[in-house]
């Protein structure tokens, strides 16, 4: 038996090294930009001065534009929790026909990034070219359109289509989740199908309602992309979509900045209230319904309903999903755009060949988009084992730093990012990296950062530290053991972490839109942007591509992790 | 006189039949409890009783009320059957307070508000909860929220008490006492139990009558002494306690252990039934064996192989021949070393076919 | 008799809570010595600090007489130079290895020769039965197979010492039972000295040469053979530890010690010594009862009918005890009893305890 001395206070060790190296990247990434925003939202010329915050806050424009952000949110919110938990209600309380696959059918709309259908139903509902509307005008001769989507409903209609999943997933897992004999009992009790779901059921999944409507509420207010779509028309502009205009347009002048964190400092705010509440919600009001013995949960007979319920959820799903990608696909194709996207003589493939290999801008954009996202995954992968690692398994002094600063990723909405990117990286504090891909990078670590934790310190928490002693014990030392031991059982939680990021960062445009340069657009900067210059049939066939990326993507994450639960 | 009566109850799944033709009569105010392996069909059982399952043939009747029935396409769901029903996770609503949690069914009947704040703070007294009304039933200890389950049971009078493994998720010294509460609370409010349980003690314990199933098949229904001393096949001999189980073949005419030199004694008398079977058990239980001298004619000679102090009792694996055989004594007799020579006298011996 | 591991005036706290203070043992080679104490009592942090997973802040460990760990001169040996063998609660067995692969582990590690290592751990696998089994993933192992590769692993690379934290408590009891066997088994065969740690009194009891019982606040109450701990407890909370236990409240009166408030006294020689009021202490099966006017008159106040044997509370001047018969016995001897007749209870062994003890076990 070999002796080694070692001092119990030993002072700067390998733990504090990997809790420092940590903390830095967190500070660096998120902590640093978000700081600045603040200080740049609140000091005016080095001091502090509360009241022009509050000037800022005021000019009606920015005013209009917070109402707008809040109002869509409510609506998108509203609407998204009727749907979904409409939905979740009927795919594992009812006797629905092939409920398992409607179950992944109502998954689907998370693929289709909302941007995407926001194009396609500009191009059916806009109040005078789309189609819906010009087939509805011909055929009653009217020139009132049927729907105009360029409008608060219209947005709020496009939002909830493809976020109400949130809600949808949620409340699927509580009530699969939940003890059939808290809804048994009350039947036993004397109480008929339609009071349970009203006294029971409704109240017990609440909080899980709550939970989803609230991640929804989130990540509608700082939503750009469907309102920059559908909104900018009639000048109706939300948060996100006024730091963009207030940057772009302004060229970075003193005022637009300093609007621009003014409203991001408000995003921040409203993003943290949102996040405690849903943190105050999970931790107090939620009710242990996890039961013991199983039995199949009760379902309510639909008899003569249920084949018009089907019809009902496959029409829901064809209208949403399927109508708008085939309208991609069909725009995307036409040779004369104005001409009847129906008429084969109008449809080609070459579209799709000129982006794919031609077109410099949509040929770029792919490749900008694939590399960042690949290294931002890699990178964002690697911190986040590191991080998660040092947030689950080590001791060591000064971690309570660190747990405060892995929750920020998951409250700073991808706009103030950009921002805060853009205050940390454009020269002022030595390193100039705008208007090239680096600061998109930059920002796309810190924006998915969140995703990597929470995969990698999940598949952490799975490693139970007897497993590491056991190494120990069995004549392992520490690195011996991360190699054997604890590497190769997170490995699936980093696969995951990685497709996690990579999907997303491929259909981007928050954060890129506001950072990219003539030649460091992305996938969906170049979607955006050409059919703002009103190049139709180019951005919807790169979106077309973009799709089937996201798809094959989702097909082959699918085959990775069912393999590994194998 | 029978109550609740379950007339050629079947449940089949598919191809799996969980319970087969199953006939049970259970009188008023009797504690009727089925006792049986998971999967022995017991809990769907109970659960035809109470609404939740379908039966695929057969009736099921409480006094003259017929509630299923597949052949007639009669079919009363479970809100209308006026039952009271535990579950094994308590079932509780946490969205409730103790008081609402209880009210709540009478609600339902739309009774008059002073009587449906009287007959909760009954329930609630009877189950010593009335101070503990206002408190959430997360605040409650396991326990606790069994006698809530109880007490929302109890509310509306029922003439029939569903028991669903109800002590399973307690612990030990905890399901003792509830034993003795739901024994007292039938005492005062006359209720017939049909209690489902895997626990025999449990089970002989509370019961008038025990049904033992396995399979979904009836094996024995009768009272726990009845039970106790004629247990009629090996699965209800060997669900009941601690058991050996020892192979034993005819040589000569003369019963032997398998693989032992020397028969049975005579004083041990086997019954004809296993008469003529190459194969038959003789059916103990540790503590129902003894040692005894080899001077005793009813003695059967092994060896001891190993022997453990467990405190209270001393446990014993005694070879005879090729079987071996479990014996347990108090703490003080001092029985045999280990690789000694012993005698065994089997105090209540058991004779099985093999395929009994 | 040679101590091959001796823990000297060890001391462990987190944060405020101290649990353990000054604690000394020696475990003698090739002996299967047992910790003892309800859950919560530290006795795993104690093994853990052996096995070099925690550091005591006061106090010396030597392991074979080499210290592994001492505060004084500050040495700390790691857990993979100890040369033990552990065995973990929740099995600990690598869930991305084969069976053979997680146990060839430790003999990787020393770098052994691989036809070496292959004779060793399959021969390893022979021992605990696994034979056939050698490919398969953890997954595919039911809780007892993974407690035996657990077992396999811990052994296989010859420690000098085992030990095994809680091994059997995830499993169910019958499989306990016969794993317990198998434990005690491998030590004989290996004669490998094995510190087992459990809450478990019946398999303490079964396994241990020695027992150490430990209480609520990680102090060791006696230390003995199994028949010691049980028959001749040092004090109330061994006894009360290590089985069901009645107590009955006695008065003085007149040097007589007489049960409850009543006037009977109780049938065993007086407690000597120095306590305010005393309690008798006894097993249910130190209990005679019987119909024959003969000791303590009571009443039977709770006749519980289990199956093979017969449960009654007695009640004796406004005290109860607990009783247990075989059926058999009860029913052969009429000692068949209802709820409400009169008994009469002698006693074969008990206790006096002071009464004070009582109220600080209770707490």
């Amino acid at each position: 038996m070999a002796k080694n001395t070692i001092k119990k206070d030993s002072g700067f060790g390998v733990a504090q090294l990997i809790l420092f190296i940590s903390i830095a990247i967190l500070v660096i990434f998120v902590a640093w930009p978000v700081l600045l925003i603040l200080f740049n939202a609140f000091f005016v010329e080095g001091k502090f001065n509360s009241l022009d915050f509050y000037n800022v806050l005021t000019e009606p424009e920015t005013f209009q534009a917070l109402k707008n952000s809040f109002v869509i949110a409510c609506m998108t919110t509203v609407g998204s929790v009727i749907v979904g938990t409409f939905f979740a209600w009927l795919v594992t309380r009812t006797d629905l026909p092939y409920k398992t696959f409607m179950k992944s059918l109502f998954l689907v709309p998370f693929m289709l990034p909302s941007f995407i259908g926001a194009l396609a139903w500009k191009m059916l509902l806009s109040p005078h070219s789309g189609y819906i509307n010009k087939m509805w005008m011909e055929m009653f001769n009217t020139t009132e359109p049927l729907f105009n989507i360029y409008s608060y409903a219209g947005i709020a209609l496009v939002e909830v289509m493809y976020l109400f999943p949130f809600v949808f997933i949620q409340v699927c897992g509580a009530l699969e989740r939940m003890d059939p004999t808290l809804e048994e009992s009350a039947r036993i009790s004397g109480a008929g199908l339609l009071t349970i779901t009203r006294k029971i059921t409704i109240p017990l999944v609440m909080p899980s309602i709550m939970s989803g409507a609230l991640l929804i509420m989130l990540y509608s207010m700082a939503h750009f992309g469907t309102v920059a779509v559908l909104g900018i028309e009639q000048g109706i502009y939300n948060i996100p979509t006024l730091i963009y205009e207030k940057i772009h347009q302004s060229a970075g002048s003193f005022a637009s900045i300093r609007t621009g964190t003014v409203l991001a400092t408000v995003l921040i705010a409203s993003a943290a209230l949102i996040i405690w509440t849903q943190q105050k919600i999970l931790s107090k009001g939620h009710y242990q319904i996890i039961g013991g013995k199983s039995f199949r949960p009760m379902e309510l007979k639909l008899r003569g309903l249920r084949y018009p319920l089907l019809f009902f959820c496959l029409a829901y799903i064809g209208f949403t999903i399927v109508l708008p990608t085939v309208v991609i696909f069909l725009v995307g194709g036409v040779q004369t755009y104005g001409l009847s996207i129906l008429d084969p003589n109008n449809l080609s493939l070459d579209n799709y060949k000129y982006i794919l290999f031609e077109y410099d801008v949509t040929r770029d954009a792919i490749f900008n988009s694939v590399t960042l996202g690949l290294a931002a995954a890699f990178i964002t992968m690697f911190a986040g084992v590191m991080i998660s690692y040092v947030i689950v398994k080590m001791k060591v002094k000064g971690k309570g730093i660190l747990e405060f600063l892995g929750m920020l990723p998951f409250s700073v909405p991808g706009s103030v990012i950009a921002l805060g990117v853009i205050l940390a990286w454009s020269g002022a504090y030595g390193i100039n990296i705008y208007n090239t891909v680096w600061i998109i990078l930059v920002s796309y670590i810190a924006r998915y950062m969140a995703f990597s934790l929470k995969a990698n310190s999940a598949a952490l928490e799975q490693v139970h530290d007897s497993l590491m002693e056991a190494s120990r014990s069995c004549g392992a030392s520490m690195w011996q053991s991360l190699k054997d031991i604890v590497i190769p059982l997170v490995k699936p939680g980093m696969i995951s972490a990685f497709f996690l990021i990579f999907l997303p960062a491929l259909r981007e445009l928050t954060v890129s839109i506001m950072l990219y340069a003539p030649t460091t657009r992305t996938i969906g900067v170049a979607i955006y942007t050409l059919n703002e210059d009103g190049e139709t049939v180019m951005s919807t066939a790169l979106a077309g591509i973009a799709l089937i990326l996201i798809v094959l993507g989702q097909m082959l994450i699918n085959h990775l992790t069912k393999k590994a639960s194998e | 006189m029978s109550y609740i009566r379950l007339v050629n109850v079947t449940k089949k799944f598919g191809d799996v039949t969980a319970v087969d033709n199953l006939n049970i009569e259970i009188g008023k105010g009797e504690c009727f409890s089925m006792l049986g392996p998971s999967g022995c069909g017991k809990t769907t059982t109970l659960r035809m009783v109470a609404g939740f399952e379908d039966l695929s043939d057969g009736e099921v009747w409480v006094g003259d009320r017929l509630l299923s029935s597949p052949k007639k396409r009669h079919y009363t769901p479970p809100e209308h059957r006026n039952f009271g029903m535990v579950f094994q996770a308590f079932a509780v609503w946490p969205h409730m307070n103790i008081y609402e949690n209880v009210a709540f069914p009478l609600r339902l009947r739309n009774l008059p508000s002073a009587e449906i704040d009287k007959r909760t703070k009954d329930a609630l007294t009877s189950t010593n909860l009335l101070k503990y009304a206002d408190q959430s039933p997360a605040d409650l200890s396991g326990g606790g929220k069994q006698r809530v389950a109880l007490a929302r049971a109890l509310a509306i009078n029922p003439d029939v008490m569903l028991l669903d493994e109800p002590l399973s998720s307690l612990d030990p010294h905890l399901r003792e006492e509830m034993r003795f509460e739901i024994k007292d609370l039938q005492r005062k409010y006359g209720f017939s139990i049909i209690y489902v349980t895997h626990d025999q003690s449990e089970a002989m314990a509370l019961s008038d009558r025990i049904m033992v199933m396995k399979l979904g098949v009836m094996q024995q229904i009768a009272a726990p002494l009845d039970i106790y001393n004629n247990p009629v096949n090996k699965f209800v001999f060997s669900f009941i306690g601690v058991s050996n189980f020892t192979d034993m073949v005819w040589q000569n005419g003369q019963a032997h252990i398998k693989g032992a030199n020397t028969a049975m004694p005579n004083g041990i008398i086997i019954p004809d039934k296993v008469k003529g079977e190459e194969i038959f058990n003789l059916a103990s239980r540790p503590t129902e064996i003894t040692f005894t001298s080899s001077t005793d004619p009813n003695g059967v000679q092994g060896v001891v192989m190993r022997k453990s102090f467990l405190g209270e009792i001393i446990d014993y694996l005694v070879q005879v021949g090729d079987q071996e055989i479990r014996v347990q004594t108090g703490r003080r007799d001092l029985g045999p070393a280990i690789g000694e020579v012993c005698y065994l006298n089997f105090m209540r011996p058991f004779w099985y076919r093999v395929d009994e | 008799m040679e101590n091959i591991i001796k823990v000297e005036g060890v001391t462990k706290s987190y944060a405020k809570h101290q649990v353990h203070q000054n604690l000394s043992l020696d475990i003698v080679r090739g002996e299967c010595f047992t910790l003892l104490g309800p859950s919560g009592c530290g006795k795993t942090v104690l093994i853990r600090m052996i096995a070099g997973h925690e550091v005591p802040d006061e106090g010396k460990i030597s392991i074979d007489n080499t210290v592994v760990t001492d505060s004084a001169t500050g040495e700390y040996i790691p857990p993979e130079r100890r040369g033990l063998g552990i065995v973990f609660q929740d099995y600990a067995v690598w869930p991305h290895m084969t069976v053979f692969e997680n146990i060839a582990y430790p003999l990787k590690m020393e770098k052994r020769p691989k036809a070496e290592i292959e004779e060793l751990v399959m021969r390893m696998i022979d021992i605990v039965g696994m034979k056939g089994l050698d490919k398969r993933l953890p997954s595919e192992l039911s809780g007892g197979q993974q407690q035996r590769v657990a077992l396999a692993r811990a052994l296989v690379a010859d420690p000098s010492v085992m030990l095994l934290d809680e091994p059997l408590s995830n499993l169910d009891a019958n499989l306990r039972e016969e794993m317990r066997f198998e434990i005690k088994g491998l030590q004989e065969k290996f004669g490998i000295t094995v510190l087992y740690v459990t809450h478990d009194q019946e398999v303490a009891l079964a396994l241990s040469d020695r027992i150490a019982i430990m209480d609520n606040e990680g102090a060791i109450r006696q230390i003995g053979t199994p028949y010691e701990i049980f028959e001749q407890p040092a004090d109330l909370f061994v006894f009360k530890f290590m089985g069901i236990a009645n107590f009955l409240h006695v008065t003085e009166k007149a040097g007589k010690f007489c049960v409850g408030t009543g006037n009977q006294e109780v049938p065993w020689e007086a407690p000597t010594g120095s306590a305010a009021s005393w309690v008798a202490g006894f097993r249910p099966s130190d209990v005679t009862i019987s119909r024959e006017a003969n000791g303590l008159k009571g009443k039977i106040r709770r006749a519980n009918f289990l199956g093979a044997t017969m449960d009654y509370m007695v009640e004796i001047d406004g005290e109860t005890l607990r009783t247990e018969l075989e059926t058999h016995h009860a029913i052969n001897s009429n000692l068949m009893f209802e709820e409400g007749e009169e008994c009469y209870i002698t006693f074969k062994a008990l206790h006096w305890f002071d009464a004070k003890q009582l109220e600080e076990v209770a707490e």
